[in-house]
């Protein structure tokens, strides 16, 4: 490679997880009703005065420490001016770099297929979401159930140099927000929005400040499966660029991601960029964070997946790949421990999970949240299997119908009438009554020809419609025979 | 009956006596409000359909009162004296109305002001210019201009007024009553229409320390919804006061107060002046001691520039959201953004305009560390002189303005030089967030003058209670504009 690209990543993700907006008292929740989440602040009536969420703050504070970040000693809030009909207030209260926003100069490991690296975080701040607008031919309508929801801005520097990185780094930070219990982090759910910004180099200088391209920032990229695709339509736009001798005279510039063409599209240059006028808001007082809050945040900081991952793999012996399928999901992964918590076999219980249930899911496009069967039904499945009450491959069946069906297993079991004939008196009866049908089959033993037991057990399987333990009836049927 | 003429007191006694009933009280307001307006054109709005209450042990109850138009009252019209809210009938009530509502306080009407509080003329609602009740010629000042018009004329024993600048305590003293600018923080501004937000303050146009004191403690208290606010709940204005105030140390400023810094000074500004060092004689007689300091005439010079760019900025951003598209008479347009311009074009006076201006070029990125640091530089080294000052003196006293009420043809004004730190100096109040209190301190060719006494941020307690002694041995106390001290 001639060149290398360097990538700095700009995500937004709202914090769905607090009760209320975070300036406003409406509430932060799903609203099929477009602007029944609105208070007067929402909609910026004359008179209306922000209140800063407490929980918000404690969550972004985590958040900034989860990233390694430097928390400020006050918290201070800062006014973004323009007029957009998106912004009833027309400013945004957020955080600007001077003074400190909640979370500044982070470093994160990530994963890279299998490889780690070094995420640097220039910082993340605190502010406000703005209505949601849809547009149509003729007009265009504003949902201010958004406006106000807490927002968090993740600042990279140009620390990646693929779509591949980038992208892990996007899921590390999405896994995160998932298993802090901030935001469920769903781009479907507009949660997830992200600004990429993109320059190359000659590949053989150093990577340094001086040596770095023209930036070019691409807005209003809305899935990783987008953020992978402008990173790499741009990449290759800006060799091309390159190898015909424009890039250099290319400007700073802005540019937007369409959906459409799978292009990026030319917005404004640097000479064009808007001056937002920032400026405390006087309506916020700085606000002090204490050592010991700052502390207790700390150690209410959840296990993450990538410790999961080495408690699964460590203490329960799972393989890497089994681990890692189990973390993925956080809620896979809660389903899991609960499963174990209920006195399941921890790999037992994670075979069934990843080799029935989540092909379960896939298959049918559901979250584990969305099935009828709970972890202490899993167990139940799993201990009925281990003693014998039913076979492996039953279980496989029993699961399935549970699953489709919305049953528990014992009910499955019971109404099929599934359950293997496991006590030896039953299965001494029905191996007596072959025997005595299959006299000439004795014969046949007894000259040698021992294969005659297979028949013979699949005769008890047939008259038991399969219920009866197969090992137990093998070696109860030999010595039976020898006994005759 | 001379209802409208006496003091909270005197009325909550014959309220609970039932020498009068809360409708009568009404009803007395009510009228009296409609002359006025015909006079004076004080109010945009008076609520013909409010019915008296029954009384309790408060003493606001069943009394009526007026509120400045630019605070938010459920159900009422509340303009801010803006074409850009003409029509806009607020669904919530500012904290402070509220506080007066449990009460049983009952609003008559609502008082014109200088568009949103920009101003100091009460020439600039939309309703039209507000006249002085004595002598129609000339001005009440702003921005509470309706307010202080309809309390010297006797509407109702009170009226709430908000001060940015000097907005409460520069119309009081033109108008010959009190003008009440409590702590920065101790009422709520929620529902109050922000001009800028760290200098803005609720308080009262009153006749008598005592009843400022009574309001001020029925619209203060903590409130979830303005996280600027504090918990005054251990502060009992009215019931603090008593008058006690030997030993009390009160200081002036030579730079403002020295008659031969104004070479060219009126008739007006030399009585105004003499008849405040006869104030500080009469605070002398009260056991008060008073001194005088001095301080750097730059910083005087600077309070002006400081107010215009840090005010003006803050409302530039303060008055974004009126666009006219989810409030407010909506404008025609291609689309949004022409909406807008054509809403705000046509809906602002051409003072709020220029300000506007003024407070976007002083935030603009390569101006922002020139003008607006730099004010906000200069505001802390003011705060702290002043701060300096309290550390040795229980309060500063000053005199309000150059003068009598000016004239509304304002070629009749002369202009003097150097007088600006004089007419500007209240604005020192709102830099610090200080307490500060104007009461009449005489006349001045038949126009009342005012005094101001200011305090240390907290120490309200201490600025009324000199203010109360003061005006106890001056003639002033519940006076009425000449010709409105007539019976209903």
């Amino acid at each position: 490679m001639k060149y290398k690209a360097l990538i700095g990543i700009e995500m937004h993700c709202e914090i769905s997880k607090t009760n209320s907006k975070v300036f406003s008292s409406a509430s932060n929740s799903f609203n099929d009703c477009p602007n029944g989440n609105v208070r007067p602040l929402d909609m910026g009536f004359p008179g209306t005065l922000p209140v800063v969420n407490k929980e918000a703050v404690r969550k972004s504070i985590m958040m900034s420490l989860m990233l390694g970040c430097k928390v400020p000693e006050y918290l201070y809030f800062e006014r973004k001016n323009y007029y957009y009909p998106d912004l009833p207030k027309g400013y945004q209260i957020t955080q600007e770099t001077k003074p400190a926003p909640i979370g500044c100069f982070g470093k994160l490991r990530y994963d890279c297929n299998g490889e780690f690296h070094e995420a640097i975080i220039n910082n993340i701040h605190l502010e406000e979401d703005t209505a949601s607008q849809q547009h149509f031919p003729s007009f265009s309508t504003l949902d201010y159930n958004r406006c106000g929801v807490p927002l968090l801005e993740l600042v990279t520097e140009p620390c990646f140099h693929s779509s591949d990185e980038a992208l892990a780094f996007l899921e590390t930070i999405r896994s995160i927000y998932r298993y802090a219990d901030i935001s469920e982090a769903d781009s479907k759910k507009g949660q997830i929005r992200c600004d990429v910004n993109v320059s190359i180099m000659d590949a053989d200088l150093e990577e340094i400040p001086e040596n770095y391209g023209t930036k070019v920032e691409v807005k209003g990229v809305n899935s990783f499966g987008a953020a992978k695709a402008v990173i790499d339509y741009e990449i290759d736009r800006q060799i091309k660029l390159k190898e015909s001798g424009e890039y250099d005279s290319m400007p700073q510039q802005t540019r937007r991601w369409d959906e459409d063409t799978m292009t990026t599209i030319y917005m404004r240059d640097k000479v064009n960029a808007i001056d937002y006028k920032y400026f405390i808001d006087p309506n916020i007082p700085k606000i002090k964070l204490s050592d010991d809050w700052i502390n207790e945040i700390k150690d209410s900081i959840p296990v993450l997946a990538h410790e999961r991952k080495e408690i699964y793999m460590n203490n329960y012996g799972l393989s890497n790949y089994d681990a890692t399928i189990l973390v993925k999901d956080k809620n896979v992964s809660d389903y899991y421990e609960d499963t174990i918590k209920c006195g399941a076999d921890p790999k037992l219980a994670s075979n069934w999970i990843s080799s029935v249930i989540l092909g379960y899911l896939n298959k049918e496009l559901l979250s584990i949240d969305d099935i009828y069967v709970t972890p202490s039904m899993l167990k139940e499945l799993i201990d009925m299997v281990q003693d014998g009450t039913i076979s492996s491959k039953q279980g496989k069946e029993v699961l399935f119908k549970c699953l489709e069906e919305n049953k528990d297993p014992k009910t499955v079991v019971e109404e099929s009438g599934m359950k293997q004939i496991g006590s030896a008196d039953e299965i001494l009866k029905i191996v007596t009554e072959v025997l005595d049908e299959n006299s000439d089959n004795i014969e046949k033993y007894k000259a040698g020809r021992t294969n005659v037991v297979d028949y013979l057990v699949g005769q008890v399987m047939k008259k038991t419609r399969g219920q009866a333990n197969p090992g137990i009836t093998r070696s109860m049927m030999i010595e039976e025979i020898e006994k005759r | 009956m001379k209802n409208s003429l006496k003091s909270i007191e005197e009325l909550h006694s014959d309220l609970v006596s039932g020498n009068v009933s809360s409708s009568d009280l009404v009803n007395e307001s009510l009228e009296r409000s409609h002359k006025l307006q015909d006079e004076c054109n004080a109010f945009v709005t008076i609520m013909d359909d409010a019915k008296g209450v029954s009384v309790n042990d408060n003493l606001l109850s069943g009394i009526p009162y007026g509120i400045k138009d630019n605070y938010s009252t459920k159900g009422i019209l509340s303009t801010g004296s803006s074409n850009t809210l003409k029509d806009y009938v607020p669904f919530f009530n500012a904290t402070a109305v509220s506080n007066l509502e449990k009460l049983g306080a009952v609003p008559v009407n609502k008082t014109v002001l200088d568009e949103f509080g920009m101003g100091g003329t009460g020439t600039t609602g939309h309703t039209g210019v507000v006249r002085n009740p004595w002598d129609k010629t000339r001005m009440c000042a702003g921005s509470s201009a309706g307010s202080a018009c309809a309390v010297a004329a006797g509407v109702y024993p009170y009226a709430l007024g908000s001060d940015t600048g000097d907005s409460i305590r520069k119309p009081a003293a033109y108008c010959g009553i009190v003008g009440y600018k409590p702590t920065y923080g101790m009422i709520s501004r929620y529902g109050l229409f922000p001009f800028a937000s760290s200098l803005d303050t609720c308080g009262v146009l009153t006749r008598s320390v005592r009843d400022a004191a009574i309001v001020v403690d029925g619209m203060k208290g903590i409130d979830s919804n303005d996280m600027t606010s504090w918990d005054s709940s251990r502060v009992h204005l009215f019931d603090s006061i008593d008058g006690n105030v030997k030993g009390k140390k009160l200081c002036y400023v030579k730079e403002l107060c020295d008659i031969n810094n104004y070479p060219d000074a009126t008739d007006e500004l030399r009585k105004h002046l003499s008849n405040f060092f006869d104030t500080l004689d009469k605070c002398k007689s009260l056991g008060i001691e008073v001194e005088e300091v001095s301080i750097d005439q730059k910083l005087l010079n600077a309070v002006g520039s400081v107010y215009v760019v840090i005010s003006c900025a803050e409302a530039t951003s303060n008055m974004s959201n009126l666009t006219g598209i989810s409030f407010g008479p909506r404008s025609e347009g291609n689309n949004y953004h022409d909406m807008m311009k054509n809403y705000r074009t046509r809906g602002f006076c051409s003072l709020i305009k220029r300000r506007f201006v003024i407070g976007s070029y002083v935030l603009q990125a390569e101006n922002k560390d020139r003008y607006f640091f730099n004010a906000q530089r200069a505001r802390r080294l003011i705060v702290d002189e002043w701060k300096k000052l309290f550390e040795k003196y229980d309060a500063v006293i000053l005199p309000v303005g150059s003068g009598p009420a000016k004239h509304l043809d304002d070629s009749k004004n002369s202009k003097i030089s150097n007088i600006e730190p004089l007419e500007e100096h209240l604005q020192i109040g709102n830099f610090g967030g200080f307490p500060s209190i104007t009461i009449p301190n005489g006349f001045v060719n038949g126009l009342p003058v005012g005094v101001n006494i200011t305090g240390n941020c907290y120490d309200d307690v201490n600025v009324l209670n000199i203010a109360y002694a003061l005006e106890g041995s001056m003639d002033y106390k519940n006076q009425i504009a000449r010709g409105y001290d007539y019976e209903v």
